[in-house]
């Protein structure tokens, strides 16, 4: 199939860019892991009554978040490479060939996603140390969940970056998005803890959702309900907003 | 090769109270034959990428047809796609790619297998003579061997037409004329070639034919020696810029034009950046009587040059403005 082959193509081509600035791969491991080493030590005293008595536990809890801040924000920022290449003229290089316009977008976004889940996979590997534990499949199965948030955020950001087409705007609207989303899945600090009312408004964000699917994947609970409804709400989220993305890109062009 | 009939392109903008049309393109019609090189010459603003991006099938035009190697445009733009380059004005290179893994990735976007896209990538840097820098970051190349790859990027699936939207602005002469000789050598490839350009010697030289385009129009169009015919006898130019600059209260341009304009011997005039130009039949029998006629009146010219009619002088003669301002 065309579609396929080029995503392939593009996915290759991003990812080879990518490759060749690690420095820039590494730095933006930095924040992660500084919230890891830092951050997580606070959340096992907070957490001490809710039945994290240990090191273990605290990463357990926090490991998941961190992967759905990760994947939130490394997504919302996608738009920024977008726009860059459409300014660049890349885009309109490519438009002129008969290369698959789905695979234009969908080639950029997957290097997103695998990005994501290379990242999430470091910082797994750093954490445990510190007393992370997780099954094996559970795991792989938080991967997926992973790659598929980052779907959607990254489409998300191209979505808005094809309407505002300005770096300054996407900055803004970004993380006038990111920054209620980001607390109303309870990345840093679990939802238990919040009072009632946000935990109701929570209920109507999507990636609290895939953060209850995550944290219920470390704690070993692959059968919790919560699991596969996050998992199910992230796709079909990230399918309609790709949609869109591939609508937005296509308009004005024959 | 291309065909285009009342191809027509208007561009909505701003918002609100502000909101408006701009017409960029206005209908314009043209043919090019099999293994020309035809060019669009016109100032900033003319229309010319926007009809160039039209024929690319980067923009849906607002009106009109077009065929592009037997292929409709707005029917079967994927088809088009197929037979057609297109080198934009702006280059679209990755700062951070170089320029064999760019042209490896264009070759396999046209469908070329790996390994083909591989030879089809060293050729083109043979070709180009990108040898010398061919594995380097693009984003240090300089702007002619930027520009030498946006072509061989262009062309690396032997398009049977090719469009280049002013392919030597900002280039110096020697990278200029180089870049001449490739798109010579396109076209004895076999190539039909398209380009924009607003430098009248690369219309005049490098084109078999022209059209003159203004604001959204063609106002002429031929080969440029017919053009040129069009404007017949000669230019005399009287260069005043230097002698006003002396003495600002002498007015001398102002007074040249009102004594001049009228003369018999003067089929046209036009006041063109500090410099008077006048169309005669014959510059050795005018220069005289334009000599008198100045002297009687106490005007001093500076410089006083004769030369053939140049495409700007038709560009002038159908506009009443100059290319060069
Ligand atoms: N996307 C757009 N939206 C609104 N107006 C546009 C757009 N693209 C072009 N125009 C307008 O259309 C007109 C023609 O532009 P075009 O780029 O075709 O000119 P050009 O002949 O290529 O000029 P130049 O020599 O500067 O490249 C200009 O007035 C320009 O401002
Ligand atoms: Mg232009």
């Amino acid at each position: 199939m065309r579609v396929v082959r080029d995503t392939w193509l593009i996915f290759q081509q991003e990812a080879g860019l990518m490759v060749r600035n690690p420095v820039m791969v590494a730095f933006s491991l930095a924040q992660p892991i500084t919230y890891l080493v830092l951050f997580a030590p606070f959340l096992k005293v907070v957490m001490v009554d809710r039945g994290a008595s240990t090191y273990a536990d605290a990463y357990r809890i926090y490991v998941p978040g961190l992967f759905v801040a990760m994947g939130l924000f490394g997504g919302l920022f996608a738009g920024y490479g977008l726009l860059s290449a459409l300014r660049a003229g890349i885009i309109e290089r490519c438009r002129v060939t008969p290369v698959s316009r789905t695979a234009l977008l969908l080639g950029r976004a997957l290097m997103h996603v695998c990005l994501n889940v290379v990242q999430a996979v470091v910082i797994t590997l750093v954490a445990l140390p510190f007393g992370l534990r997780v099954h094996l499949a559970n795991l792989l199965v938080s991967y997926a969940l992973l790659a598929v948030m980052v779907l959607l955020s990254t489409s998300i950001s191209y979505d808005i970056a094809l309407l505002v087409r300005n770096e300054n705007s996407l900055g803004v609207l970004v993380n006038t998005v990111g920054q209620p989303i980001s607390l109303l899945a309870g990345v840093l600090i679990p939802l238990v803890l919040a009072p009632m009312w946000i935990q109701r408004a929570a209920l109507w964000n999507p990636f609290a959702w895939a953060t209850d699917g995550m944290r219920a994947l470390f704690a070993g609970q692959i059968l919790q309900t919560v699991v596969w409804q996050g998992a199910l709400i992230m796709t079909g989220l990230a399918a309609a907003s790709l949609f869109w993305s591939s609508h937005l890109f296509n308009r004005e062009v024959s | 090769m291309i065909e285009a009939t009342g191809l027509r392109k208007s561009f909505r903008v701003g918002r609100g109270r502000g909101a408006g049309t701009v017409e960029a393109v206005r209908g314009v019609d043209f043919a090019v034959r099999r293994g020309e090189i035809v060019g669009f010459l016109g100032p900033n603003g003319a229309g010319k990428s926007t009809t160039l991006r039209m024929l690319a099938t980067l923009l849906r035009p607002s009106g009109g047809a077009a065929t592009i190697a037997g292929v409709d445009l707005l029917r079967s733009p994927a088809q088009v796609r197929h037979r057609i380059g297109f080198v934009a004005q702006a280059s679209g290179t990755y700062d951070d790619s170089t320029a064999r893994r760019d042209l490896i990735l264009q070759a396999r976007m046209h469908g070329r297998s790996k390994g083909v896209a591989q030879e089809l990538a060293a050729a083109a840097i043979r070709a180009f003579q990108l040898d010398d820098f061919a594995d380097r970051r693009i984003r240090t190349y300089s702007g002619g061997q930027r520009r030498r790859l946006d072509v061989a990027l262009g062309v690396i699936h032997s398009p049977q037409v090719m469009f280049l939207d002013e392919p030597t602005a900002g280039l110096d002469p020697p990278s200029r004329a180089r870049m001449w000789q490739e798109v010579r050598r396109l076209r004895e490839d076999g190539m039909t070639i398209f380009l924009t350009t607003h430098y009248l010697d690369e219309a005049d030289s490098l084109c078999d034919r022209v059209s003159i385009i203004d604001a959204g129009r063609i106002v002429a169009e031929g080969t440029p020696s017919a053009l040129k015919r069009e404007i017949s006898g000669d230019v005399v130019a009287i260069d005043f810029a230097a002698a006003d600059l002396a003495d600002p209260a002498g007015g001398g341009l102002p007074a040249a034009t009102k004594v001049l304009a009228e003369a018999p011997y003067v089929r046209g005039s036009e006041p063109v950046d500090g410099a008077l130009r006048l169309y005669v039949d014959s510059a050795a029998t005018a220069i005289p009587q334009i000599m008198r006629a100045l002297y009687d009146r106490g005007i001093e010219p500076g410089a006083i040059e004769t030369r053939r009619p140049s495409l700007d002088d038709v560009f002038l003669a159908k506009t009443g403005r100059s290319l060069e301002e």
